[in-house]
């Protein structure tokens, strides 16, 4: 999923500073799991923001709505109705629901309250950690489905470098050197001998480094 | 959600007249008990404090506190069990990561950490109920009205 975290209390604030009446829309999909953009999350972000603007004798008029994905045409419909009324949007979905909400109400300022971060996984209570970065053509199957371009510090598809210890990345912070894993997963399943073909550099044409990507499957297409 | 409109009487001069207007979220195995003996044996303890009564103090949601700050209240304590005796494992110790956030938010926003406090003690513990309350009371009395509180905002509705 996508995995998100939330601007402090006073960046939202400024962000609505100049607004008087303003619609907080959250997220019923990622940034929900990820405890960030959800219904509760922006209760309390109403709460703070609110509290802080009275504070300033400036009162916010503040309306919140939840909707189930910002990402997609069919859910902003239910905005249609609050957003006439407000003066500014903020987003508590990722940067594809604020893009989203911006495109389909183009007289709204619109603004985020997440940044987002990254594709991951729920670890723990509250944890989250980073395992794709989307690069548009997966290689999972040659590393044991550990991603050396994510979790490698240093991207290596011929690893491990000379700088792991013990089992640990040598950037820190306690992190696993993924080339470890990767070896460690390969040998469970019996396929070290992946480890003897040397990967070729990285056809990075799919990723986002020449521009924004864009599907079509035709067969989906009505 | 928590029902704060019914004012204390107003003197000519509310701010001379000023008391401070306390919330007490009290756990029903450990402080409601304790603020229930310290009744029994006739402590005194100031009349700033309203007490919740609480099924667990891991059960207090942070939009309560919240809610209870925007609508004017002065300090809230939040009375739990002791650590490792709460009656739900660790409802105690999540109140005290809830309170943590909210003081955090308190802060940034200009009402002030100091007005939110998490106290632990058990039922017998009526004595360390009352110092508790006796705390926060002078404390929050200390840092003046809260600056939500309707009388004490300089609203200026109509411009910005």
């Amino acid at each position: 999923m996508i995995v998100a975290s939330p601007k402090s209390v006073t960046e939202l604030k400024n962000l609505v500073a100049s607004h008087r009446k303003v619609l907080f829309v959250g997220c019923g999909t990622c940034v929900t799991v990820c405890l960030a953009g959800g219904e509760r999350e922006v209760g309390i972000a109403s709460y703070a923001v609110r509290m802080a603007r009275k504070i300033e004798g400036k009162p916010l008029e503040l309306t919140q709505i939840t909707i189930e994905r910002q990402c997609e045409n069919e859910f902003l419909k239910d905005l249609a109705e609050p957003a006439a009324k407000a003066d500014a949007i903020v987003s508590f979905g990722c940067g594809a629901g604020v893009q989203a909400i911006a495109e389909r109400f183009p007289g709204k300022p619109v603004y985020p309250a997440l940044n987002t971060q990254f594709l991951g996984i729920l670890e723990e209570q509250a944890v989250w950690t980073e395992k794709c970065l989307a690069c548009g053509d997966c290689m999972l199957a040659d590393f044991g489905g550990i991603c050396p371009i994510t979790r490698c510090a240093k991207r290596l598809l011929n690893g491990p470098c000379g700088g792991s210890t013990e089992t640990k990345c040598e950037v820190g912070d306690g992190r696993p050197c993924a080339w470890q894993l990767i070896f460690n997963r390969l040998k469970s399943i019996d396929q070290l001998n992946r480890l003897e073909t040397i990967v070729p550099p990285k056809d990075w044409r799919p990723s986002w480094h020449g521009s924004p990507r864009k599907i079509v499957r035709e067969e989906h297409r009505v | 959600m928590i029902e704060l409109d019914r004012e204390e009487p107003v003197s000519a001069s509310p701010a001379a007249r000023w008391e401070p207007r306390i919330l007490a979220f009290c756990c029903n195995f450990c402080a409601y008990a304790a603020a229930d003996l310290a009744g029994s044996k006739r402590m005194q303890y100031p009349v700033n404090v309203r007490i919740v009564h609480t099924p667990c103090t891991g059960k207090i949601e942070m939009e309560h506190i919240l809610d209870a700050f925007e609508k004017g209240v002065d300090g809230i304590l939040v009375a739990g069990c002791l650590e490792g005796g709460c009656h739900f494992l660790e409802g105690n110790l999540r109140a005290r990561k809830h309170t943590g956030r909210i003081r955090e938010i308190l802060d940034e926003i200009g009402v002030g950490a100091e007005r939110l406090k998490m106290v632990n003690l058990s039922a017998a513990m009526a004595p360390t109920f009352v110092e508790r309350v006796h705390e926060i009371v002078e404390t929050v009395r200390a840092l003046g009205p809260s600056p939500l509180r309707p009388s004490n905002r300089k609203e200026s509705a109509g411009e910005l």
